[in-house]
């Protein structure tokens, strides 16, 4: 036991105090939010490249009701289509042609050299069709001040029926907080589980692995590693959470166009955070175990692609499913299933839990888990504690299960 | 203080160990030699509880081998190995506390290794920056920095240049005269001969010969001498001392290999030689671990 945390006390540290550890904690929170800002900065002005459009506007009186924003200026143009054509050639510029005939037609011309952006056509439309709406409203007779001040903004106003009475729940909240959280778990399992089997690798490769085990058993020097390397990945997640609520408290307050706070208290973090770890787990010491058993049985990266490739089944296989049929039948028998089977239940648990789960299935999946890394992890062990002292040979299936058959 | 009793160990397709028994005596350096193969590291991974025999048992100190005794084992395994990032001093003293060490007293023991082979100044370098004979002086400290009653060396001079070599082997010898018992596990017989004071041989899984050096040579003594001498040829053809066996041309003399007739002395074949030829040098011609080996296992396979 003392030896075990010692070992799992070398494998916490040598990597907490890496320095790739600080960044990945610091960066990767920044990183995402960085993008998230960048994404919808990008989305809001098009980025930095102004487009201009000439336009020719041959009633007069559209033109000036067109408004310019940042990333798209209209100016009039005296030239006729044809030479308008040309100059767009010459200077890259864009015409829009609109022709007196547009309430009838419905029908304008863009023309340019290069692609027009989304955003331009969109926002051509946009302005247009708004404009020969009020243009026709006005015609129709119909005061466009008396129907600017008419606009009702309907918001569901949604109650949970729980035990505790009606809920307050706000469903978009709950869904990006879990499928992140599936996500995530997704992420996280390859990332610390192929930690745990290069680091296997590497005591294999440098040969320290024989005088370790002279010192320890193989499993405690098994469980160590595995142990360990969670432990890095449970700091990680606390100093992400711990990062991303003061971030998001300090931009919700200035930057986010709706309450994020207010939407964040009304679902039940503390429960889904709860699930998160207990699935990251359950779903990393079951997954870890067999990333362990394919470390000691290859000498190098290159030769664990063979059995790699059953392990990142299951895992691929439930990802897909959990956003494209978990997500629109979280009840049905398939989705009870993946949720059930400890192989895929880490993640697709976590994208059933906003929908409501009961409690005697969160209860019975769970066991099924822990059942689940405890057989994966004795089935690794005995694996791991005749691969690690081979060397040299391309191990087979076969080799696998002879192995795993060997009395102690 | 180690005693091995009808160990068998099977591979799936494989035996590597058929029913070898042997007994190291405290104190003293042993030599386990044979060939690559022979079934020595499987023996040696047994002894450090690396893996258990399918039958037979392992004694230390009388006591049937159980965890407590591997505090008491150092293992230097023939694959040499550190990890290769973590700083040498921090390193060494995992590996001390992973052996039962307490942090203190592991401190305390590097400091003084450190010391003594003049590595202090690689305490915070990492493994992968120093060249390979130093890793080896490393590893060689990791291997006793427990002070292990019991020492074994799997192919311990492999991969030292010469002045390293020598170096370990004094430590060796000082911790054995601490009174460590060390054993020496190697192919190259050669390389620890004149080392040891008790051998086994080992071939193809079983144990072929067994017990003190000396005890050994002396049974393979066959009255056989070589003489250097100079004074030109003479008729060997009519003596009652000794039979030819070979004859050799040196640089500046002339060398006879000689083995003695039943009941005659060294000394009535040199008086027999000495007004024939000027007497440079006498050596007794006794066979090498190697020659033994190489009888041996042609015995075994004759038979």
């Amino acid at each position: 036991m003392r030896k075990t945390l010692l070992i799992i006390k070398r494998e916490y540290f040598s990597r907490v105090r890496k320095k790739s550890f600080l960044i990945m904690t610091f960066l990767v929170p920044l990183l995402f939010m960085g993008m998230t800002a960048l994404v919808a900065y990008l989305t809001h002005t098009g980025g930095d490249a102004v487009t201009v459009v000439n336009v020719i506007d041959e009633s007069g009186e559209l033109l000036p009701q067109l408004k310019n924003s940042k990333g798209l200026i209209f100016l009039p143009t005296s030239e006729n289509l044809g030479q308008a054509k040309v100059t767009a050639r010459k200077k890259e510029s864009f015409v829009l042609y609109i022709p007196d005939s547009i309430t009838a037609t419905q029908k304008v011309q863009l023309v340019s050299e290069k692609k027009a952006p989304m955003y331009v056509l969109t926002d051509i439309e946009n302005q247009l069709n708004n404009v020969v709406r009020f243009k026709l409203l006005k015609e129709a007779g119909i005061d466009i001040n008396t129907l600017e001040s008419i606009k009702p903004n309907i918001k569901i106003e949604y109650k949970e029926l729980t035990d505790e009475g009606e809920k307050n729940t706000n469903t978009t909240a709950a869904y990006a907080i879990s499928f992140s959280a599936a996500i995530l778990i997704y992420l996280c399992l390859f990332i610390y589980g192929s930690q745990v089997m290069r680091g296997i690798i590497e005591e294999k490769t440098s040969r320290i692995v024989e005088v370790v085990i002279s010192s320890v058993k193989p499993f405690q020097l098994m469980l160590g590693k595995i142990l360990g390397i969670g432990l890095v990945g449970l700091t990680q997640f606390l100093l992400w959470i711990i990062l991303s609520s003061l971030a998001t408290k300090i931009t919700s307050n200035n930057l986010l166009p709706y309450n994020v706070l207010g939407a964040l208290q009304t679902i039940p973090l503390g429960f889904i955070l709860t699930t998160f770890l207990i699935y990251f787990l359950g779903g990393y010491l079951l997954y870890s175990a067999l990333f362990a058993a394919v470390g000691s049985a290859v000498d190098n990266e290159t030769e664990t692609q063979q059995f790699m490739f059953p392990i990142t089944l299951p895992l691929l296989f439930t990802y897909i499913m959990a956003f494209s049929f978990i997500v629109n039948n979280p009840n049905s028998t398939l989705s009870f299933w993946l949720s059930m089977i400890p192989f895929t239940s880490p993640i697709a648990m976590m994208v059933r839990i906003p929908f409501g789960v009961p409690d005697w299935q969160l209860y019975l999946s769970v066991s099924l888990l822990i059942a689940g890394f405890i057989f994966t992890t004795w089935v690794a062990a005995r694996i791991y504690r005749v691969g690690i002292l081979m060397y040299g040979k391309k191990t087979s299936y076969r080799e696998l299960v002879k192995w795993f058959m060997y009395k102690e | 203080m180690l005693r091995i009793e009808n160990i068998v160990k099977q591979y799936a397709d494989h035996r590597a160990l058929d029913n070898v028994s042997l007994e190291v005596e405290r104190g003293c350096i042993f030599g386990l030699l044979g060939p690559n193969g022979a079934g020595k590291t499987s023996l040696i991974r047994i002894i450090n509880q690396i893996t258990a025999p399918d039958e037979g048992s392992v004694y230390i100190n009388n006591e049937r081998l159980n965890p407590s005794h591997i505090t008491k084992i150092g293992y230097l395994p023939e694959e040499r190995g550190l990890y290769k990032k973590m700083e040498i001093g921090e390193q060494m003293i995992y590996l001390a506390q992973l052996k039962g060490l307490s942090k203190k007293s592991a401190l305390e023991q590097c400091n003084y290794w450190f010391e003594k082979m003049e590595m202090q100044s690689w305490w915070k370098k990492k493994v992968e920056d120093l060249s390979k004979g130093m890793q080896q002086k490393v590893q060689f400290v990791a291997t006793v920095i427990h002070q292990p009653e019991l020492i074994i060396l799997d192919e311990p001079f492999s991969g030292f240049d010469p002045i390293n070599a020598e170096v370990i082997k004094n430590e060796i010898l000082e911790l054995n005269k601490k009174g460590a018992t060390i054993i020496f596990s190697t192919h190259r017989m050669e390389s620890v001969e004149q080392l040891c004071d008790s051998i086994a041989l080992i071939n193809k899984s079983k144990k072929i010969l067994d017990g003190r050096l000396k005890d050994i040579r002396n049974s393979y003594r066959s009255n056989t001498f070589a003489i250097e001498y100079c004074g030109g040829r003479f008729d060997v053809a009519e003596n009652t001392h000794f039979d030819v066996i070979s004859t050799r041309k040196l640089d500046e003399a002339e060398e006879i290999t000689i083995k003695l007739k039943e009941n005659v002395k060294v000394n009535d074949a040199l008086q027999y030689l000495i007004p024939l030829v000027q007497i440079n040098q006498l050596t007794e011609v006794v066979p090498t671990i190697n020659d033994i080996f190489i009888e041996q296992v042609k015995g075994i396979n004759h038979a």
